[in-house]
C-alpha cells in the first residue's frame, strides 16, 4: 500500500509540475506578453519598459522558475485588470463554484445511483430502458441550451425559481441541475454494469442461499461492491465539473471561479487566466490522487498490482 | 420406422441450407435495431441539409432584412408567420431556417475534422502504448493523465481567446485537445488484441512492426475505434457550440448553431423559439450520431451489449 501509495504520489508530483509548464507557456501563445501587455499605439519605449518591468526580457526559464517558486508560495502574482492579488479573488471565488460542484455532483449521484440499481435488478424493464433513455438524452443536451431551457420553464412559465446570483439556496438549484445532468449518464451505466456483475457473483447467491432477505443482500453486500469504482468515477467527474462550470456559471451569473475565468478572458488578464488553469488542474489530480487511494484502500486488489 | 428416419433428415438438412446466411443474419441486426435506424435517418436528413443548404434554403444566410425581423415561425399563430419564413427570422430579420441549414454545414465540419484529428493522435498514443507496453506504456499513461487534469472547456477558451477565433482554429484547438479517450480506448483494445495467436505468428514470420500495427492490431480494433469516433465527434459538435455560445467560437456573421442561441438569448423571455429551433437542432444531430455510434457498437459486437 504504502509503495503504490508513494509511486503514485510521484506521477502526480510529475502531472503537476507538466500542467505548471502548460499553463505558464499560455503566456506566450499570443506572441510576445510585453507587445500584449503595452497596449495598441505604445511605443518601442513603453514596450521595453513593460518588459524591463515585468522580467520578460529574462530567459524563459528563469521566468518559469520564478512564477513557479512564487505559486508554490502562495503567489500567483498580480492581475492585469483587478489590480489586485491573484490568489485572493481566486480563493473568495473558489466556495461558490465548490458549493456548486457539490450540489450537482449531489444531484447527479441522488438521481443516477438508484436508477442504476433498479436498472441492474431488472434488466430490459420498464425501469431499465428508462434509465438508458435519460442516460441517451442526456449526453445529447447541450448544456448551456439546457440551462436556458430550465430558466424558461422554472423561472418564466411557472415563475418558482430565481434566475441569476447567489442570493439563497434556491438559486443554486437549477444550475446545479444543468450542471450535474450531464455527469447521470456515466454513473448512472457504471452502478448499473456494476451490479449486475456482482449480483452474479457465487457470493450474493451464498447471502441469498443462507436466506438473508433480499433487501440486506442489495444494499449490504451488493451495492457496497458495486459502489466502489463510482467513488472514483464521481471524484473525477467532481473535477470536470469545476472546469466546466464555467459555461453554466456565465448563464446564471454565478460569481464563482467559472465566472471569473470568463471575465478575465474576456480582459484577456492572463496571470488570472494562468492561474486559474493551474488552480483547477492541481485540484484535479489533488482528487484524483485521493480517489486512487481510497479505491486502493476499498479493494485490496488493486493494491497487490 | 425407415420411413420416419427418410423423412426427417431431409428436414435437418432442409433447415442447415435454409440457415439465413451471416449477411442476411447482419442485415436484420441493423433493420432491427430502431436506435441505429433513427440515428441513421436523423443523420442522413441533417447530411442533406448540410450538403444541399445552398439549393434549398429559402434565402440568403447573411441577408439581413431590418424590417422583417422577429417573424415568428408559422405554427405561431400570428398575423405575421408566413410561409416565406416558416421558421421566421432572427433579430436582423435573417431567414432562420436558411441560417438552420447552413450552420449543419458548420456543425459538422468542426465535428467531424476535430474528431479525425483528435482521431489520429489519440489512435496513435492509444496503439502504441497498448502494442509495446512497459515504457512507451508509461510515458503515454503520463501524457494521457496530464491532459485529462487540464480543464478542456477552459483551455480552449482561453487558447482560442489568445491566437484569435475562426473556424480553423477552433478546429484545432478542439483537436488538439479531446483525444484521451481515443487514446484510453485505443491502449486497451490493443492491450487485449496484442497476445493473440495471429499476432504472435506474424511476429513469428517476422512481419515488420509497422505491418503488424496496420494490418493485425488496426483492423481487429476498427469496431472500437468507429464507436469512439462518434462519440467524440458528437463531443466536439457539443464543444463548438458552447465556445461560440460563449463568443470565443465560430464568430458572426457565420451561422452556428450555438451562435445563434447566444444570439437570441437576449430575445428569449419574448420569443422562446428563438432559441428552442436551434438547440433542437443540436440535441437531434447529436443524439442520432450517439444513437449512430451506440447501434455499430451493438451490430457489430452483440456480446459486448449490456
Amino acid at each position: 500500500m504504502l509503495i503504490y501509495a508513494v509511486k503514485r504520489f510521484g506521477i502526480a508530483i510529475l502531472v503537476a509540475l507538466t500542467v505548471s509548464v502548460l499553463s505558464f507557456s499560455m503566456m506566450y501563445l499570443s506572441g510576445d506578453p510585453a507587445i500584449a501587455l503595452a497596449g495598441e499605439g505604445a511605443s518601442q519605449e513603453d514596450i521595453e519598459n513593460v518588459r524591463r518591468v515585468y522580467g520578460f526580457n529574462r530567459p524563459i526559464i528563469f521566468q518559469y522558475v520564478d512564477w513557479l517558486l512564487n505559486a508554490l508560495g502562495g503567489d500567483l502574482g498580480h492581475s492585469n485588470y483587478l489590480k489586485s492579488d491573484v490568489a485572493s479573488v481566486i480563493f473568495e471565488r473558489l466556495p461558490t463554484t465548490m458549493i456548486l460542484g457539490a450540489c450537482a455532483l449531489g444531484f447527479a449521484l441522488v438521481l443516477s445511483i438508484p436508477l442504476g440499481v433498479l436498472a441492474a435488478i431488472r434488466p430490459n424493464s420498464l425501469i431499465d430502458r428508462i434509465a438508458l433513455t435519460i442516460a441517451v438524452v442526456g449526453q445529447a443536451m447541450p448544456s448551456f441550451w439546457f440551462a436556458l431551457t430550465l430558466i424558461l420553464w422554472f423561472s418564466i412559465t411557472w415563475r418558482l425559481l430565481p434566475i441569476t446570483g447567489t442570493g439563497s439556496w434556491l438559486n443554486f438549484i437549477m444550475p446545479s441541475i444543468a450542471l450535474g445532468y450531464y455527469v447521470t449518464p456515466a454513473v448512472m451505466r457504471l452502478t448499473r454494469a456494476g451490479m449486475m456483475e456482482v449480483l452474479s457473483s457465487d457470493y450474493i447467491r451464498t447471502a441469498r442461499a443462507k436466506g438473508l432477505r433480499p433487501m440486506t443482500v442489495l444494499f449490504k453486500h451488493a451495492l457496497r461492491n458495486a459502489i466502489i469504482p463510482v467513488v472514483s468515477l464521481a471524484a473525477v467527474q467532481f473535477g470536470f465539473m469545476l472546469g466546466g462550470s464555467i459555461v453554466i456559471e456565465t448563464i446564471f451569473a454565478i460569481n464563482g471561479l467559472g465566472f471569473l475565468a470568463w471575465e478575465s478572458i474576456l480582459r484577456a488578464d492572463l496571470p488570472m487566466m494562468q492561474a486559474i488553469v493551474l488552480v483547477l488542474s492541481v485540484f484535479y489530480i489533488v482528487l484524483t490522487f485521493l480517489a486512487d487511494m481510497l479505491n486502493a484502500f476499498l479493494d485490496p486488489r488493486i493494491r497487490v498490482s | 420406422m425407415s420411413d420416419a428416419v427418410s423423412t426427417e433428415r431431409p428436414a435437418a438438412v432442409a433447415a442447415e441450407i435454409l440457415e439465413p446466411s451471416p449477411g442476411v443474419l447482419m442485415r436484420r441486426r441493423i433493420f432491427g435495431h430502431t436506435g441505429f435506424m433513427i440515428g441513421v435517418v436523423v443523420l442522413a436528413a441533417i447530411f442533406f441539409m448540410a450538403i444541399f443548404a445552398p439549393l434549398i434554403s429559402p434565402g440568403d444566410p447573411y441577408d439581413q432584412v431590418l424590417s422583417r425581423k422577429l417573424i415568428p415561425p408559422i405554427w405561431h399563430e400570428s398575423a405575421k408567420a408566413t410561409w416565406e419564413h416558416p421558421l421566421g427570422t432572427d433579430l436582423l430579420g435573417r431567414d432562420y431556417l436558411t441560417r438552420l441549414f447552413h450552420g449543419a454545414r458548420i456543425s459538422l465540419l468542426i465535428g467531424f475534422a476535430a474528431m479525425l484529428i483528435s482521431g489520429v493522435i489519440g489512435t496513435t498514443l492509444g496503439v502504441l502504448a497498448g502494442y509495446f507496453g512497459g515504457r512507451v506504456d508509461m510515458v503515454v499513461n503520463f501524457i494521457i493523465t496530464t491532459r485529462l487534469s487540464m480543464p478542456a472547456v477552459l483551455v480552449a477558451l482561453a487558447v482560442v481567446s489568445l491566437v484569435g477565433s475562426s473556424l480553423t482554429m477552433v478546429i484545432w484547438v478542439l483537436g488538439l485537445l479531446i483525444w484521451d479517450r481515443f487514446a484510453v480506448v485505443m491502449r486497451s483494445a490493443t492491450q487485449q488484441v496484442r497476445n493473440l495467436d495471429f499476432v504472435t505468428s506474424a511476429q513469428a514470420v517476422g512481419c515488420s512492426t509497422p505491418r503488424i500495427l496496420f494490418f493485425e492490431i488496426m483492423p481487429n480494433i476498427a469496431n472500437s475505434l468507429i464507436v469512439i469516433a462518434t462519440i467524440e465527434m458528437a463531443h466536439a459538435i457539443l464543444l463548438e457550440a458552447a465556445l461560440s455560445f460563449l463568443g470565443l467560437g465560430v464568430q458572426p456573421p457565420e451561422p452556428s448553431w450555438g451562435l445563434m442561441i447566444a444570439e437570441a438569448k437576449g430575445m428569449m423571455f419574448f420569443d422562446a423559439w428563438l432559441i428552442a429551433i436551434p438547440g433542437t437542432a443540436l440535441f437531434a444531430l447529436v443524439l442520432a450520431i450517439n444513437l449512430l455510434g451506440d447501434g455499430i457498437r451493438d451490430v457489430t459486437a452483440p456480446e459486448n451489449r449490456n
